[in-house]
């Protein structure tokens, strides 16, 4: 028995059959900053809009992705606090699998944790569903680089290349006429840059977007403003 | 005396040349009064892994188990095999859990990886070694490291393993009051797990 008699689940089906909540929670995710990634051949890229509201935020203080492992990372659109839940489960539940087994969480895993997660707080009573989705970079079992993403009901899919957030219909479509399975990180985070321009309102630069980049083999990094910047001016 | 030597054993795991073997003596005692000969001390973890438990009985079969439900829960979410390296580590942190109450095993991990030989031993605590050649665990543990030491060479083929493992383990428990009274042997190859029992002097 719940401690109140307000420790019900608010989500309840509808006579419909819908879950109202998630759906809801669905629309928070497309109304928050465009985030996007690509799993090349040899890597991936998960790249973020970060946008702020006033000119007088700080936005050295911003943080959109954040690294899970040293061989994974995650980006959200959506509710940053939410978001925050999140990683933090993640990490330490990446952690202790890496205590546990002696080896590196596969992404797979930590995505499927995350899910769990996620999906608990839709049937669980007395808490709301997570305002937000997640893309997730990181390697398989086989050291495959993969992308994930994680929706606000726990359903998580595996991606060559996906968008979430405002716009992200168009970015996708976008997406899908610049992606191949051929397609190398290097080619992958210029795309990345692409498609962020194409819905961005303003110009685009090294401090109100963010990259992060996983090269196979190697580890998870989040790209500094003058790296970003770089990479812009070369596609110029 | 030592809980850990209340019903003794005998246990050696050995590499091969893409094989490796692990064998071990199957008395149950009471110190030095016999209940059993035919007490289970090696357990198959999966067709490319074993693990030898030495110490107290009741501990093998909780531990046995245990490990058994750890490693097929671990294949159900990971929809993957596990790697002996993994099954080691996973053994380890199990029982370091217990640190302040510890399950009184010291156990050796053999198994094969794409192959290769992996070997692994561990106190009580979850401490583990790696070696490449043997590891030794029981109450004869002494008399096994002579006996390995002595007939151990590198690159031994399956038939020339067992030869070796079985003459280790006889010779040594035939110093050793609280273990022998029979003996079992597993070679584990590429191309299956090849078990065969010892008879040992029952005196």
């Amino acid at each position: 028995m719940g401690d109140s008699a307000y420790s019900f689940s608010l989500t309840t089906f509808s006579r419909t059959g819908k879950l109202l909540q998630i759906e809801y929670a669905l629309n928070a995710v497309s109304n928050g900053r465009c985030s996007l990634g690509i799993a090349a051949k040899d890597g991936v890229v998960i790249a973020t809009d970060k946008k702020v509201s006033s000119t007088l935020i700080d936005v050295d203080e911003v943080q959109k992705i954040q690294s899970i492992s040293p061989t994974s990372g995650f980006v959200y659109s959506g509710l940053g606090p939410d978001y925050r839940v999140l990683t933090r489960s993640a990490r330490k539940n990446s952690a202790a699998y890496e205590r546990t087994y002696g080896e590196a969480q596969p992404i797979t895993q930590t995505v499927k944790q995350t899910a769990s997660l996620m999906q608990e707080y839709t049937q669980s009573g007395g808490v709301r569903p997570f305002g937000c989705s997640v893309l997730a970079a990181g390697f398989d079992e086989d050291g495959e680089p993969k992308l994930f993403q994680v929706d606000p009901s726990g359903a998580y899919f595996g991606w060559r290349a996906t968008a979430i957030g405002k716009g992200f219909v168009n970015a996708k479509s976008f997406l899908e006429k610049r992606v191949t399975s051929e397609i190398l990180l290097e080619d992958a985070v210029h795309t990345c840059l692409l498609t962020l321009r194409e819905s961005f309102e303003g110009e685009i630069n090294g401090k109100n977007i963010e990259v992060g980049v996983l090269e196979k083999g190697g580890g998870f990094r989040i790209l500094k403003e003058e790296e970003v910047n770089d990479y812009l001016n070369e596609a110029n | 005396m030592s809980i850990l030597a209340y019903n003794g054993a005998a246990m050696i795991g050995m590499a091969g040349d893409n094989c490796v073997g692990i064998a071990a003596d199957t008395r149950l005692g009471a110190q030095a009064q016999t209940v059993a000969c035919t007490f289970q001390k090696t357990f198959k973890i999966s067709d490319t892994i074993f693990v030898g438990l030495a110490g107290l009985g009741s501990d093998v079969q909780t531990l046995s188990q245990t490990l058994k439900f750890r490693k097929n829960l671990y294949e159900l979410k990971e929809e993957r095999t596990m790697k002996p390296k993994v099954f080691s580590a996973m053994l380890s942190t199990l029982l370091y859990e217990k640190r302040f109450g510890p399950y009184f095993i010291e156990p050796i991990v053999c198994g094969l990886q794409d192959g290769v030989p992996f070997l692994s031993g561990m106190d009580l605590i979850g401490a583990p070694v790696f070696t490449d050649d043997f590891v030794v665990s029981g109450t004869c543990t002494a008399n096994l490291f002579g006996t390995c030491e002595s007939l151990y060479k590198p690159s031994q083929n399956p038939d020339e393993l067992f030869e070796t493992l079985s003459q280790c383990l006889l010779a040594s428990v035939d110093r050793d009051a609280l273990s022998g009274w029979g003996g079992v042997v597993h070679i584990i190859t590429k191309e299956g797990v090849r078990t065969r029992e010892l008879k040992g002097r029952q005196d």
